[in-house]
């Protein structure tokens, strides 16, 4: 569904991304992981096109994301996208927030989106802060509002950058919970993140990256319990994250 | 020294002075209305990733924030005559001179307040589907706004005072109509007297009303 082919990108002269291909599946969970500044960020971000890149194809459920003449607005209303500070809208209401993009984009009437956008606020267990403004809410039921935003977009695929890194503590819980039932459910999911027991309990593979490489492309069991077969800065990164 | 302030009848009042306020509250709204539409435009020229369109909006704003109003006052009410064969009047070029120049002010005040919002905003707003310009309308543009609104009422109170140098071109303003009567009375001192207490008064009831303003439309984060 997803295909990266030799994906590089530059600032200036510093590459962030050098040759990276990868291919995702429907009904993959894909966690992306890494030591900071090794371009995971950047990497998920080209999948919709919010990062331009300067060489390589992205392919997305047949669309050439690296096309000019592709209409990536159109091709982003179908990917789902979770950021690190959750991005909600804050003048607009949690519910407004909700159908903004459903009925300038999707062109539903009100009342859909307003249906739309609570069941998926139902799923997040938010349903009672409909009316609230995200000011007001805390960082673990902001991003879970932002997940069901993008959930009302009836997105193909996921993509979560750094979804819990932002949260404090005791609220990176109730927000992983929510990602483990939509992956329970087969979205296809790609997911930055250093939730290592995330990873292990809900992912199919591990794409693992340094300094803007893709260094290890390999199966969770592969990753967690075949650690001879890794390299050696993988081996490093993991024996510093699993202690 | 004794001051007599015996002509101020009630006659004097409405026929003059409120004549000529009248029109200076017409002016600076007009102005800021369409100060502000045209100020956000030029902003987003001005961090447009075209080339042309932002060198066009720095030219704009550079050239017009270099040049003192009351020039520009003059040279609208002289040179639009030679452009359309007829005079537009004090009023109507008043307006637009003040829309044009106060444009280019507004336009530095939204360019920062664009600044101020995170880019991620807009991003999350792309990733959605939305375009440029519904991300802008929904989501940049209202905050933007809202972050800005104290100074953007600011310049407005410059803007009010700055009505008065429509006196160059001898539009009915404000400070025309206390010029009128110290000429009618032959009271100079106690006219311009009144009308530095009245400018006082009416920015300085503003700028309260801008702190009240302020408080109230913060975005809670």
């Amino acid at each position: 569904m997803i295909e990266l082919k030799n994906v590089s990108k530059w600032y200036g002269n510093f590459q962030v991304l050098d040759n990276c291909s990868t291919r995702i599946k429907k009904g993959e969970v894909v966690v992306v992981c890494g030591p900071s500044g090794s371009s995971k960020s950047t990497l998920i971000k080209t999948i919709n096109g919010l990062e331009p890149f300067q060489k390589g194809e992205i392919i997305v459920d047949n669309v050439n994301v690296h096309d000019p003449k592709t209409n990536l607005s159109k091709l982003r209303s179908r990917v789902g996208m979770v950021f690190q500070h959750f991005e909600l809208f804050p003048h607009l209401s949690v519910q407004e927030n909700l159908t903004l993009a459903q009925i300038k984009v999707l062109k539903r009437n009100k009342t859909e989106a307003i249906n739309y956008g609570l069941k998926y606020l139902e799923r997040v267990g938010l349903t009672n802060q409909k009316d609230k403004f995200p000011g007001q809410l805390s960082g673990g039921q902001q991003q879970r509002v932002a997940i069901a935003r993008a959930l009302s977009m009836d997105p193909i695929v996921m993509l979560f950058d750094e979804p819990t890194s932002s949260l404090d503590p005791e609220m990176v819980g109730e927000v992983l919970d929510v990602i483990v039932k939509l992956a329970n459910e087969g979205m296809t999911m790609v997911c930055v993140t250093h939730e290592m027991g995330f990873a292990k309990k809900v992912s199919n593979r591990v794409i693992f990256m340094d300094e803007g490489k893709i260094v290890e492309d390999c199966t969770k069991d592969n990753f967690f319990n075949n650690q001879t077969s890794l390299s050696a800065r993988a081996k490093e990164f993991l024996s510093k994250i699993l202690r | 020294m004794s001051l007599d302030f015996s002509f101020l009848t009630l006659k004097v009042i409405n026929n003059i002075i409120l004549t000529g306020l009248i029109f200076s509250f017409k002016l600076t709204l007009i102005a800021m209305v369409l100060g502000i539409i045209l100020g956000t435009l030029l902003a987003m020229m001005r961090l447009s990733k075209f080339k042309l369109l932002s060198s066009f909006a720095l030219g704009y704003v550079t050239i017009v924030r270099s040049i003192p109003l009351v020039m520009v006052i003059l040279w609208v009410f002289l040179l639009i005559p030679l452009f359309i064969g007829r005079s537009l009047g004090t009023e109507y070029s008043a307006i637009i001179t003040f829309t044009l120049f106060e444009a280019a002010f507004y336009a530095e005040i939204m360019r920062a307040g664009i600044q101020s919002v995170k880019r991620d905003q807009a991003n999350a707003g792309y990733a959605l589907g939305m375009n440029y310009f519904q991300c802008m309308r929904y989501i940049v543009l209202p905050q933007a706004f809202r972050n800005m609104l104290p100074v953007l009422l600011t310049q407005t109170i410059v803007l009010f005072q700055d009505t008065s140098l429509v006196y160059a071109i001898g539009a009915f303003d404000l400070l025309k109509g206390f010029s009128i009567i110290s000429k009618n009375f032959n009271r100079p001192v106690e006219a311009y007297i009144l009308a530095t207490i009245v400018y006082f008064i009416i920015c300085f009831s503003l700028s309260y009303l801008v702190k009240r303003i302020q408080n109230r439309v913060r975005i809670v984060r």
